[in-house]
């Protein structure tokens, strides 16, 4: 058995690394690159501290916090692919799947790894975990989410390992381990996302976020970004490799979407009619984020609104089915919801929630040069493991002579 | 700098010797994360034993003692004078509570800075506890329009109040409900503290806070040697690390022996008033009976124990 997992490791490794073409060694030569120069961006905020980045007391979480909360919301939308899949028995998304669970691995270590960068004590992690350190249960929204996160990461990891650990030997994997985690993993998902939108959602403290709507607003667009980037994975495998998938399954994901993506814009169309009618002292957030206060311009606006376009667009571009079926027209639209979604969480959910402060006052905040290098630093970590594991699936679900097992 | 006697300092004793199951296990983690941690750190044991430290409810008496010496001894070597760092518990029958009349504060931030000296605030990066607004007294109580970075050559402006804000104090915190790991809790005399050798630094209590009182040590925190205050408490005054949560605690090693808070002390028209809630005899319970007083941010139900209020 030992001797197997050790084949099955230097085995997988020896297919990340080997027999890939030109541009999939500059791809890892470029995440390469991203990983140091973020690793020397963090030696300088370990030496010098959270200084470095251009949080303060009034901004007190920024680009940091911002991408933990994109990604988690990545994560989530692994199910959107998984639900069809598993409870519909819908062959075509199937294998797919698989690649969802990975990508939920990997954002999910992104996303500890920001939540890590942004601690001004990393290495008292131990706090936090159960029977070591001293978790605030059960009222603490932060210690229910790294309890969801670490779960989900867990259950993901083995199911995505486990299934191509079965592929590599050419032997079925057991139904009865399978499945169950892979329904477990669906109310997971909207968990991790439901639990990180309660912890802004909580705060009676940032008006801006206290709104009920905040979690269902969460989990809709999260159901836009994740299955945006694996969009676009499949089509490049697709070309690329041996990777099969049909048409009608990345049509039918691109429908999906632009559900979610509809669902989306009403929520938050709810959102501004109820500050800007109601008009009381609670919306100089969102005076904040779309144009300024005190007759300054506000430095994230010109994203706000690029946001807001790029949703409305894509979301036409996903529901008219000619565009949406159409390659070009879906990888355009593609491109727009991943960038509205991270400029909604990035930058529009943490700066306008602590602009102006608690008591009333504009610190405005833009990410620091290191906070920028560390965040591309942490993209590179997850994005080449992603990388790795989707190449080791891919070499063994359809490239390998023999065992054509399937996931 | 502080009109409390320096006690003597108490001989520090050894650390104990080996490591227990618990420390043993925190270690082998340790050694997984393969964090080279605690920057900044002269010696490897020092930087172990802070790192392997249990939560502050968690130590035994005997384990408290031990902390605390360990931390006089290095503050003594790294500010080269004695340095106290007691642990003093609640009184029986306290809870604290403060009033302060906006109609006598003239806004001239002598309270910021006596707090900063009395309170081993950082001096470079600049930490201050307390915040004055400066307001429009044809507006009222408006905090969209408040101005915390006035600088006039003399105060009170014309046609200009002020509100110093700092930790309420809530009863209801909820800086202290979001904390992941319990390093900030309301002790039973009322005040807020926080366990800044068990703060992770995830800066959730400054998002929950309400009142912007919470500040977080962005840099290393820097007090001339000079002008440290050398009478400190574990959960109070003591020099704070970098990358940790700190705050107002009604000067805590003061006001358990007794003592007004040194922003009531030092206040030159009598606008800050600091008693007992549960004496009907306070000064404190005659304000709150016999003024109008009004709390900050009533309708989020932290129910502070700062009370403002116009005495004249």
């Amino acid at each position: 058995m030992l001797r197997k997992v050790s084949n099955f490791v230097t085995g997988t490794a020896r297919m990340a690394f080997l027999g890939g073409n030109k541009l999939y060694y500059a791809w890892l030569g470029l995440l390469a690159f991203c990983i140091v120069q973020g690793l020397f961006a963090y030696a300088q905020q370990f030496e010098h501290g959270l200084i470095v980045t251009h949080m303060r007391d009034s901004v007190s979480w920024g680009f940091y916090i911002g991408n933990f909360t994109f990604l988690v919301g990545v994560a989530a939308a692994a199910v959107l692919l998984v639900i069809p899949a598993y409870v519909y028995d819908w062959k075509p998304i199937k294998e797919v799947a698989l690649f969802g669970e990975m990508l939920a691995v990997a954002s999910i270590v992104m996303c500890l790894l920001f939540v890590m960068v942004d601690m001004g004590h990393p290495e008292r992690f131990w706090h936090l975990i159960p029977g070591l350190g001293h978790m605030n249960l059960p009222s603490s929204i932060m210690a229910w989410d790294s309890l969801v996160l670490n779960i989900y990461l867990l259950v993901n990891l083995s199911v995505a390992s486990y299934l191509v650990y079965c592929a590599y030997y050419g032997i079925h994997y057991n139904h009865k381990i399978v499945v169950p985690l892979v329904i477990f993993s669906i109310p997971m998902a909207i968990s991790i996302h439901t639990v990180t939108a309660f912890l802004y959602n909580g705060m009676a403290s940032r008006p801006y976020w206290n709104s009920a709507i905040l979690a269902p607003r969460f989990i809709a667009s999260a159901f836009c970004s994740g299955p945006a980037l694996l969009l676009i994975l499949f089509q490049i495998l697709r070309k690329v490799s041996a990777f099969e998938i049909k048409d009608e399954a990345i049509h039918k994901v691109a429908e999906l979407m632009s559900y979610a993506m509809g669902f989306n814009l009403f929520l938050f169309g709810a959102e501004v009619f109820k500050e800007y009618y109601s008009n009381t002292h609670h919306l100089v957030h969102y005076q904040y984020l779309f144009a300024g206060l005190h007759g300054k311009p506000s430095p994230i606006a010109l994203y706000a609104w690029m946001s807001l376009i790029f949703a409305v667009v894509s979301f036409l571009l996903f529901l008219i089915p000619k565009t949406r079926r159409m390659p070009l027209t879906m990888n355009i639209g593609c491109v727009l919801i991943y960038m509205s979604v991270y400029i909604e969480k990035g930058i529009a959910l943490i700066i306008p929630g602590f602009t102006p402060d608690q008591l009333g006052q504009v610190y405005e905040y833009v990410p620091s040069a290191t906070e920028l290098r560390i965040a591309a630093g942490v993209f590179g970590i997850g994005f080449l493991l992603f990388t790795l594991m989707v190449k080791v699936s891919v070499v063994i679900l359809f490239e390998r002579e023999q065992g054509p097992a399937h996931a | 700098m502080s009109d409390l006697t320096v006690t003597p300092l108490p001989v520090p004793e050894p650390p104990a010797e080996g490591f227990t199951r618990r420390e043993a296990l925190i270690l082998g983690l340790f050694a997984l994360a393969g964090a080279a941690t605690t920057s900044g750190c002269s010696s490897d044991q020092k930087a172990m034993d802070e790192f392997v430290q249990k939560h502050f409810k968690d130590l035994s008496p005997e384990e408290l003692k031990t902390v605390l010496a360990r931390m006089e001894k290095n503050l003594t070597k790294k500010y080269g004078k004695p340095v106290t760092v007691s642990a003093t518990p609640a009184m029986e029958g306290v809870l604290f509570g403060y009033a302060l009349d906006l109609s006598r504060c003239i806004g001239c931030r002598r309270c910021v800075y006596g707090c900063v000296d009395e309170n081993n605030q950082s001096r470079d990066p600049q930490t201050h506890y307390i915040t004055v607004l400066e307001m429009d007294k044809e507006k009222g109580v408006d905090l969209q329009d408040a101005n915390a970075y006035y600088d006039h050559e003399t105060v009170p402006a014309e046609g200009k109040f002020y509100m110093p804000v700092s930790c309420q104090q809530c009863e209801n915190s909820p800086c202290s409900k979001v904390c992941p790991v319990g390093a900030t809790w309301k002790e039973p005399d009322g005040i807020v503290v926080i366990d800044y050798n068990w703060c992770i630094g995830c800066r959730s209590c400054i998002a929950a806070c309400p009142y912007g009182a919470r500040r977080f040590n962005w840099g290393e925190p820097n007090i001339p040697a000079d002008e440290l205050n050398p009478v400190t408490e574990y959960l109070g005054n003591r020099p704070r690390p970098r990358g940790v949560v700190e705050k107002c605690t009604w000067c805590l090693h003061r006001v358990r022996k007794g003592l007004y808070p040194k922003c009531v002390e030092v206040c030159p028209v009598g606008a800050r008033k600091f008693g007992n809630l549960l004496d009907p005899d306070s000064e404190i319970r005659y304000i709150i009976e016999n003024k109008r007083v009004f709390i900050l941010k009533e309708e989020l139900n932290t129910q502070p124990k700062f009370f403002y209020y116009y005495g004249l």
